[in-house]
């Protein structure tokens, strides 16, 4: 074992609702696709301040704009953000976010366009973003315990060695935190089909196996409801299929390897919805993997693993994104976005609890300041999740 | 040296984990679950994560891997076979 982790703790920011971050941004966060450039100057006017554009939020309505006010002020409300400047065309839907985001106790303040123009709310707004930043420059790290720690994972770009390598390496390293009271998340519901029984059979109880595979129907529903074939060129996705993944049944029982062999699936989430407790959580969510991480820092999470084979090179503008690999030429030809090289376990120079290891040694590292390759590599893909057409 | 990996005896097929497997080659392989150690022949070039065939499977036979249903067999699929998209097929969507 690495380290003791029941006596295991790490160094993060405790915000004003008890929660704790491991990054401390202050974010300029548009309501809607038309607030984006005043976000971005602000953002480029203060130092130290990050700009989150998008392209939505206009005319939705109905459970597609209920997802996208909990996405937004998910984001706001996540710990690693110290203080929330939103900016937004009208005042209406703005204060909506603004007042989300407050519940939390944490700095946040809304700016509507509309009857001020570009001009004068990135003036106003840039005024309000140089005071945050000066004051969360100040904020210290304290020691907090592993049951503090709240980590999501979904793999990218897999290949079948993501199934013996890097997925079961995170499913050892959440067996290991598991007991510990750490908050665990895994999702990606298309993703698990033809491994949805396995995942059944490790629900807690009945209510919650019901309510898996009933998000587990809907997203399969949706998806006879759509497709034009039999999504071969989808899922698997084309780097799937070249990285030797034949079928949906095989990337999935890859995939399911996440969840390691001892962790019980203790709830049930929809998309960004945050838990109201510790354990392993499922969240019904696309596989896509920017929306995927998205919606986890909307929920709460603020550190991500992310296995790949072929080589996603994703990352998340507030959480950490730690890649695991396991693929030789995939470390070979783009080894500069993998943070724990697993191969050795397609070798048999390590074992699932070394790579295991090897995996919460790195996540120990980031949560406590270490930038991960994403971070330092300037990825910051925030994709917000829709669910049908605007009005 | 491990050129290729089976997660489960019981599975039909392999994964290649070495790049440049050539038609011929003889190469050597690790059951996981049970840490057993195998030999075949390659009669395809199969790329690394690639799978290969350690049974005969014809077609409408189910595919096996992680001891689970992966699949089904669209074409006679011989041992030391390249198995992908050309020979076997989802039973999904």
């Amino acid at each position: 074992m690495y380290k003791d982790l029941s006596t295991a703790t790490f160094s993060g920011y405790r915000r004003e609702n008890g929660r704790v971050g491991v990054r401390n941004h202050v974010i300029i966060l548009p309501v809607d696709d038309l607030s984006n450039a005043a976000s971005e100057a602000v953002a480029n006017n203060i130092s130290g301040v990050m700009a989150l554009p998008h392209p939505y939020g206009r005319l939705q309505f109905g459970e597609d704009l209920e997802l996208h006010f909990r996405t937004l002020i998910g984001t706001g409300a996540n710990p690693n953000v110290a203080a929330v400047v939103v900016i937004g065309i009208e005042n209406g839907w703005t204060q909506r976010i603004v007042e989300g985001i407050a519940a939390t106790g944490k700095p946040v303040i809304g700016f509507g366009i509309e009857q001020h123009g570009d001009h004068e709310t990135i003036m106003e707004a840039s005024k309000v973003a140089k005071e945050y930043v000066q004051w969360a420059s100040e904020l210290v790290r304290e020691e907090a315990p592993l049951s503090e720690l709240w980590i999501s994972t979904k793999c990218g770009e897999s290949d079948t060695t993501s199934g013996c390598g890097s997925n079961p390496t995170v499913g050892n390293a959440f067996d290991k935190m598991y007991p510990h009271g750490a908050t665990l998340l895994f999702g990606e519901t298309s993703e698990v089909t033809g491994g949805e029984h396995l995942v059944a059979a490790r629900c807690r109880d009945d209510e919650v196996r019901e309510r898996f595979m009933f998000m587990f129907n809907r997203y399969q529903d949706m998806i006879n409801r759509h497709k034009t074939s039999d999504l071969s060129d989808s899922q698997p996705t084309k780097g799937n299929i070249e990285g030797g993944l034949s079928t949906i049944e095989e990337k999935a029982l890859g995939n399911v390897q996440k969840i390691g062999k001892e962790c019980i699936v203790d709830g049930v989430l929809d998309k960004a919805e945050a838990p109201t407790g510790p354990g392993l959580w499922f969240m019904d969510s696309s596989s896509a993997a920017a929306e995927m991480v998205t919606l986890a820092a909307a929920a709460g999470y603020v550190a991500h693993f992310f296995p790949t084979g072929q080589g996603n090179i994703i990352g998340n503008p507030i959480i950490p994104v730690i890649k695991i690999c396991a693929n030789p030429r995939t470390l070979r030809t783009m080894g500069e976005h993998v943070d724990v090289d697993v191969s050795g376990l397609l070798r048999k120079e390590m074992s699932p609890s070394d790579a295991g290891d090897k995996l919460l040694e790195s996540m120990f590292r980031t949560v406590n300041g270490r930038l991960t390759a994403a971070e330092a590599l300037g990825h910051r893909e925030f994709v917000l999740t829709r669910l049908y057409e605007s009005a | 040296m491990v050129d290729f990996v089976v997660h489960d005896e019981g599975d039909s097929v392999g994964v290649v984990v070495v790049e440049g497997v050539k038609a011929g080659d003889e190469i050597s392989g690790w059951v996981m679950d049970q840490d057993v150690d195998i030999k075949f022949k390659a009669v395809s070039d199969i790329p690394i994560g690639h799978k290969l065939a350690i049974k005969l499977m014809k077609v409408g036979d189910t595919v096996i891997k992680y001891s689970t249903d992966i699949g089904k067999v669209v074409a006679d699929i011989g041992i030391g076979e390249h198995v992908h998209v050309h020979n076997i097929k989802t039973k999904r969507w």
